[in-house]
């Protein structure tokens, strides 16, 4: 594919056209492990049989009892075609796809979106992965180590940074530096970094000036004003949105400061997001089709405490609590343009906020490197830090016993 | 066991309610033309049919009861198949068991759908939900991309290629000019066939067949009822029916005929040999090919070589889909898979007129269908005779 170039703005933007949305009730099941990146497929609890496509009863034994189970991720390919003149719009506008019929080593058949090197008899590594309706969808790739980049069809689904411009909306994040530098390696045409009231101190505006590509814009989420200004300069031309948004002040819910901190941190986390939905999220959604990278993917880092609620940390949790039941309402609307909405859980990052919190704590860089990774593999949500992931076990195990757990500070 | 015979229950009046690419009509129209067919070939009136078998994919929201009062039918038993190409076969066993026992006295079976610019899509979007699921958000498209890797597997399993294919395309291209009625009117030579337009490789556009709207109906009853009309009839000599048969199989290289084919030979009475003409369901040439094998005319995986030195046409040594098939005459949905048994009809009743093979008394009619997910799950076959 060739670099974007300036627009004619003569040429119609593309419709963002999505593939086939519809699915059956079970077959919705397989969204969130699609979206998390991992292979799991109904299984028969009842005698081991893997199924394929999602059935309301096994095949084998009749059992309804069907979980999503961790399958092994290789198959052989069948046989192999390549759709010229398909009948569906969307497949229509990107033809020639490939179609491969893959016999699974989990045991059924699939068909499968088929990576171009992977032909007939071929050993491939299959995924389960979102497409841009945001629907589960296998993909099937040769086995070993392979340039997903060079598939067209796994990057309609992915997010690649690659020659996209993106906005990150809070430049004082800890790891507002480190994406600037992760994604800008990966191949990011611009990054434009958002920084409120520029008269503070801010001690990485030097790097973040000194980094080719990367640019500093005025940005306060708390202003209707200043995220519509932003809008009207860059909302047609931002394809990837990160917003790392996020003001901490600690405390029990009984502190009398809290109720008036809560209010500023829900003005940046919450109502904050509200602002940039509002401003950017239609117009991002109209350019899902725009040109050889358009609009991909909405990324809100979103500490964990938002879904695990601590009791040392409630007007926090609060605030990002509401941001996060904002993420449907986000999603419906990005993904009728079929643009990702991606949710990364962050555990206690390592800046002064967190300091009580012993050790792992979470680096920018760790925090860009997930980050990008991610996109590149399509995903719309990840956790990163091994505390993250710990707490997010032991709250879906036992949310009462992490409460008190949390609580006497054993974290 | 032994499968019990058909004796005493015939086929008459076959009926062809002419195709048309679209149609402004719904399919109720069409079912409303068949009917009128049926009475006016067989002169017996309509309110006289009782039983009603109805094949449609595109009767919404009605089925074949909700029918019954809008066109003034009061039958004993009514049947719904919408099932694609192998209901045919479907729905002529059903009504001759129910001639047999004396449930029926005089049956229609009536394939029928409309087409409109819209409709092949929509019937892809709402085939079935496996369909839906794992089909067709894999730009798969409908049939062509399911089809196009069984018949990669296929050549890949038999060494058959698409100048095989295209043989069988090109033979009934010349029978299908012989009826007036198909939709198909070009002259197709084997360069056009090979040079076609890619689909899905290896299924380029002369593989596929055209949808369209139209009805196919023909009735069944009893010998004597059809000698006291004084109507033209074909004896039900055998018949064979399975679906999803090797759900164990990964790839289809084989359909139900394979199963239960020493059945329909048995039970007729006769061999492949025997057959003046074969009616094969034909929505891609390979299928037809796969059914050959399977119905005992040659070796598995020899269809090319035994369909290599024969001539397919009307005035050939193995006449085949003499009224041009699908591929030429077009496919009006479920009247698909009853093109062949009507035509057939005609053939061993000596009504087929342009198409006519000489002295035809015996024909083998294929049914196949719904390509659900990986495969064909229906399979179907009759053996008719005429009297």
């Amino acid at each position: 594919m060739q670099d974007p170039i300036r627009k004619n703005p003569l040429k119609k933007t593309r419709t963002a056209l999505l593939p086939p949305a519809a699915r059956s009730r079970k077959a919705h099941l397989l969204i969130p492990p699609a979206g998390r990146g991992e292979f799991a497929l109904p299984r028969c609890a009842a005698c081991g049989a893997f199924a394929w496509p999602v059935p309301e009863a096994c095949p084998v034994c009749l059992s309804p009892d069907l979980p999503l189970t961790a399958a092994p991720r290789g198959g052989e390919v069948i046989s192999a075609t390549t759709a010229e003149v398909p009948a569906d719009l969307y497949f229509r506008e990107r033809a020639p796809w490939r179609v491969g019929l893959v016999a699974m080593d989990c045991g059924p058949q699939a068909l499968v979106h088929l990576h171009p090197e992977a032909g007939q008899g071929d050993r491939v590594r299959l995924s389960l992965v979102l497409d841009r309706a945001g629907q589960a969808v296998l993909h099937a790739a040769p086995e070993g180590e392979r340039d997903m980049a060079s598939d067209p069809q796994w990057q309609e689904m992915a997010a690649d940074p690659r020659r996209r411009r993106v906005l990150i909306t809070d430049a004082r994040h800890v790891a507002a530096l480190p994406l600037a530098q992760a994604l800008l390696a990966a191949g990011a045409r611009q990054v434009w970094l958002g920084l409120d009231e520029a008269w503070k101190p801010f001690a990485g505006a030097d790097a973040i000036r000194a980094l080719e590509g990367a640019e500093l814009v005025p940005l306060d989420l708390r202003s209707d004003r200043s995220v519509g200004d932003l809008a009207r300069d860059l909302g047609g031309k931002v394809e990837i949105l990160v917003n790392t948004a996020d003001l901490l002040r600690p405390g029990m819910a009984f502190a009398p400061s809290v109720p008036a901190q809560t209010r500023e941190m829900m003005e940046v986390a919450a109502f904050g997001l509200m602002r940039l939905m509002r401003e950017f999220a239609p117009a991002m959604a109209s350019r899902g089709a725009d040109g050889t990278a358009p609009a991909a993917a909405w990324v809100n880092v979103t500490p964990v405490i938002a879904r695990v609620p601590h009791p040392r940390f409630t007007g926090y949790g609060t605030a990002h609590a509401a941001a996060l039941a904002l993420a449907p309402a986000l999603r419906q609307t990005l993904g009728t343009g079929g643009v990702r909405l991606m949710t990364a859980f962050t555990g206690p990052t390592d800046t002064d906020w967190f300091d009580a919190f012993p050790h792992p704590k979470l680096t920018g860089r760790a925090i860009a490197t997930e980050i990008v990774a991610a996109l590149k593999a399509g995903r719309e949500e990840l956790v990163i830090g091994d505390l993250a992931r710990d707490w997010l076990k032991r709250h879906a195990e036992n949310p009462r016993a992490l409460e008190a757990e949390l609580a006497r500070g054993q974290y | 066991m032994a499968r019990r015979g058909y004796d005493g229950v015939v086929l008459a009046a076959p009926v062809t309610v002419p195709y048309q690419r679209y149609s402004t009509e719904s399919t109720a129209w069409w079912i409303g033309r068949a009917l009128a067919g049926l009475a006016a070939t067989s002169g017996i009136a309509h309110r006289d049919f009782d039983g009603f078998m109805l094949a449609s994919f595109s009767s919404a929201p009605d089925s074949a009861i909700g029918l019954t009062q809008h066109f003034g039918l009061s039958p004993r038993m009514v049947d719904f198949l919408p099932m694609g190409g192998a209901g045919g076969v479907m729905s002529l066993r059903r009504a001759a068991r129910a001639v047999q026992a004396g449930d029926c006295d005089v049956v229609a079976c009536v394939a029928a759908d409309t087409n409109g610019p819209q409709s092949f899509r929509y019937g892809l979007e709402n085939f079935s939900r496996f369909s839906q699921d794992a089909v067709y958000p894999y730009g798969a498209g409908g049939p062509n991309v399911s089809f196009a890797l069984i018949a990669q597997a296929y050549m890949a399993a038999t060494g058959a290629t698409r100048e095989d294919f295209g043989r069988i395309a090109v033979a009934q291209r010349q029978n299908g000019l012989r009826n007036p009625h198909a939709l198909m009117r070009k002259p197709l030579s084997l360069e056009d066939y090979l040079g076609s337009r890619p689909i899905a490789p290896p299924i380029h556009l002369f593989d596929c067949v055209m949808p369209c709207a139209g009805a196919e109906a023909f009735l069944v009853m009893r010998e004597e009822t059809a000698r006291a009309q004084g109507l033209p009839f074909a004896r039900l000599a055998a018949s064979i029916e399975r679906h999803n048969a090797f759900p164990e199989d990964r790839v289809m290289l084989r359909g139900g005929w394979a199963r239960d084919v020493d059945d329909l030979w048995a039970m007729a009475g006769m061999r492949p040999a025997d057959m003046d003409l074969v009616q094969t369901y034909d929505d891609y040439p390979f299928i037809s090919m796969m059914q050959f094998e399977d119905l005992g005319f040659c070796a598995k995986g020899e269809a090319a070589a035994f369909l290599r030195d024969r001539d397919l046409t009307v005035t050939g040594d193995l006449p085949h889909n003499t009224n041009g098939g699908q591929l030429s005459a077009g496919q009006a949905g479920c009247a698909g898979g009853h093109i062949g048994l009507v035509e057939a009809l005609r053939q061993v009743t000596g009504a087929a007129g342009p198409t006519q093979v000489e002295g035809a008394r015996r024909a083998l009619v294929s049914g196949f269908g719904m390509i659900n997910f990986d495969r064909g799950l229906g399979s179907g076959a009759v053996v008719l005779e005429g009297a």
